[in-house]
């Protein structure tokens, strides 16, 4: 997408962002217990780049992914995914944006029922059903890169932890997503394959211009990411390239 | 199997890889909806007895217009008809003949303590025309005093006793104090009114039953001129008895009138109507329970499917997916079931239970749009997916 020479944190002046968020904020509740999550963030993100969000718990960084994400509804406040405006867009839309993005989550929520490769394949179906064969593969070919090479008609409840949660990876990297959001996702992974999945990140952004958001305190991946924002009681507060 | 179905509906068949991971689930619906099948298989089958056995009763006569009392709702209920209005029929215009028709129940009891109730047809051994082809040829026959021809599938006989029958070789037996020979026989069957049926020229059923008049038969059947027009004859037999509080009705037509009456009106009607009704809502609640909580059980990984981009058309699609599967793996058990309970039904009462083709399709569409009903209840639950709750 961009000349991969520059750096990818140095924002270029006529380049559409990934994602702008200006003037966000969020509350929680109703009446009484309605409570403030998020208080009047901006952030700009540029596309191929690997942005790690930090935070102590309960400072509003799964909030921040989750409206940037299309999972939940924008109350206050813009935020621009892929050029297009998510507060107020309708749900329909919503659905088509998702298709774009990829997310590993800290679960890994896969469905039980179906194979590690069906799983994976789940993420290419929602493109359409055509070619079965193709979509086979491809879902097989991202497994083995994973190391699952071996594990692809496995169910879910005969891998290990560390095992489902590369199949959830697998299922979000599998469509070419324009944006991943990851939330703690090396939670659940063994530090090697948590190395292994962030540098296929750092790799997809480099070549496909795949932009990651990343909420971690892993302090190898703060070393790989382009730029780290730390968040605090609903604001940002510290927003620096390591 | 996957594969088949994966073709068929355009994506992986999640509703039914769901379906065969939990296999006691599968199996609870599988039997809920065969339990239901089988509730209104076995109603849908009495009812229909009740109607075959209705149809037999007419199709032992051959008449073309009956003229019954207002209250005669079936061949044995109701008041007589006097039979002077016979004659008074008989002086309408296309009217070739008319026969006064008696019919009542007379128990053949045994030595043993069985016993067969015999719905007795009463007919003019001079009119064997006003019987079914089959039997015309035993009219004449009937002339002789107290002879009989009797029904050798009525129940609690024993038909290999009928075999032998002839007029050299009568069987005899008593009812209601009247020794009849049973000179030959027929296959008819019991029904509703009577273990089976018996035929007796009118002066033998007058001595069987005395205490009936022969001024009163209960019907009079009428055949009209072959050259005659039903409609206008009829509509005149009917302007005719207009006021006399009568029913002039043609032949088919108060069959017709005999069933409905029966299968809607009477209390054994309305049960088994009644039956058919909790059988399918029996069969929606299973299939709706069984659904909705295989609905709840998959809302984290449906949500995670919407985050993906997933629409609300695939959630439909894959509870209506299950609907439908569940309703044709229940649908099978449910059918061989309810047949061999049809097999053992007609054995043990002798009733005309018939498993037709007509009724198995009929069964299996209901079963799959009250399965679509309970899916499409049970998708109301999916709203509860939502994908802000996985991070
Ligand atoms: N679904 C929710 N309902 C009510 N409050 C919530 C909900 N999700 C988050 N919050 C509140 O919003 C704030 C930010 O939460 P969150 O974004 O999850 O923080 P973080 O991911 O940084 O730990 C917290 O005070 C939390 O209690
Ligand atoms: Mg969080």
């Amino acid at each position: 997408m961009n000349a991969p020479a520059r750096n990818p944190a140095l924002p270029a002046v006529a380049e559409v962002p990934a994602i702008r968020v200006a003037g966000l904020n969020h509350w929680f509740g109703e009446g009484e217990a309605r409570k403030q999550a998020l208080f009047d963030v901006d952030l700009t993100v540029r596309p191929g780049s690997l942005t790690v969000l930090m935070g102590p718990s309960g400072s509003g960084k799964t909030t921040v992914l989750t409206l940037m994400g299309c999972l939940r509804e924008v109350q206050d406040g813009s935020v621009e995914l892929l050029g297009h405006e998510l507060n107020g867009a309708r749900e329909a839309d919503l659905v088509l944006y998702r298709r774009r993005l990829g997310f590993i989550f800290q679960a890994h929520n896969l469905h039980g029922s179906l194979t590690a490769r069906q799983n994976v394949m789940m993420g290419l179906q929602v493109h359409g059903h055509r070619d079965e064969a193709t979509q086979r593969k491809a879902a097989a070919h991202i497994l083995g890169a994973l190391g699952l090479g071996d594990r692809l008609d496995y169910l879910p409840g005969n891998l290990s932890g560390g095992q489902k949660q590369r199949v959830a990876v697998a299922r979000a990297l599998v469509g070419n997503p324009a944006v991943v959001f990851a939330d703690e996702p090396t939670a659940a992974l063994d530090k090697e394959s948590g190395m292994t999945v962030v540098r296929m990140l750092k790799e997809l952004g480099r070549q496909r211009g795949t932009t990651t958001m990343m909420v971690t305190h892993d302090n190898r991946i703060l070393e790989l990411a382009d730029r780290i924002v730390t968040m605090e009681d609903g604001r940002t507060v510290k927003d620096t390239a390591p | 199997m996957t594969a088949l179905l994966g073709a068929l509906i355009g994506r992986l068949p999640i509703g039914w890889l769901q379906l065969i991971h939990s296999r006691t689930r599968l199996a609870a619906a599988m039997a809920g909806v065969a339990f239901a099948n089988i509730l209104v298989l076995v109603q849908l089958g009495i009812m229909g007895s009740l109607n075959n056995s209705i149809l037999i009763s007419y199709g032992l006569l051959n008449a073309d217009i009956m003229i019954s009392a207002e209250n005669a709702n079936t061949l044995t209920e109701g008041d007589n008809v006097a039979r002077q209005r016979m004659f008074q029929a008989l002086g309408v215009p296309g009217v070739q003949s008319a026969m006064p028709f008696y019919v009542a129940t007379a128990d053949w009891e045994r030595a043993d303590g069985t016993s067969t109730a015999f719905v007795t047809f009463g007919i003019d051994p001079e009119k064997g025309d006003y019987l079914d082809a089959g039997l015309a040829p035993f009219a004449p026959r009937l002339r002789l005093r107290d002879s009989a021809v009797v029904d050798r599938l009525a129940r609690n006989m024993d038909a290999s006793a009928l075999e032998t029958l002839g007029p050299d070789d009568p069987l005899r037996f008593e009812v209601r104090g009247v020794t009849l020979s049973a000179i030959d026989s027929f296959a008819a069957g019991g029904g509703f009114a009577g273990d089976g049926y018996m035929l007796v020229s009118d002066q033998t059923f007058h001595r069987i039953f005395p205490n009936r008049s022969t001024g009163a038969p209960d019907h009079i059947l009428i055949k009209i001129a072959p050259d005659a027009d039903p409609g206008v004859v009829l509509a005149a037999l009917q302007a005719q008895f207009d006021g006399t509080g009568l029913r002039v009705r043609s032949f088919a037509d108060a069959a017709l009138e005999d069933q409905d009456y029966q299968t809607t009106e009477r209390p054994t009607g309305l049960i088994f109507g009644f039956g058919v009704v909790i059988g399918v809502l029996v069969g929606i609640v299973i299939v709706y329970q069984i659904l909705s909580t295989d609905v709840a059980d998959h809302l984290a990984e449906y949500a995670t499917f919407k985050a993906m981009g997933y629409g609300q058309s695939m959630f439909l699609g894959i509870v209506l997916e299950q609907a439908v599967i569940l309703g044709i793996l229940g649908f099978v058990p449910g059918i061989a079931v309810s047949w061999l309970l049809y097999e053992m039904l007609g054995a043990m009462t002798g009733l005309p239970v018939e498993l037709t083709f007509a009724t198995t399709a009929a069964v299996f569409v209901g079963t799959i749009i009250a399965c679509l009903v309970s899916g499409a209840i049970a998708t109301r639950r999916l709203a509860a997916a939502d994908p802000a709750d996985l991070f």
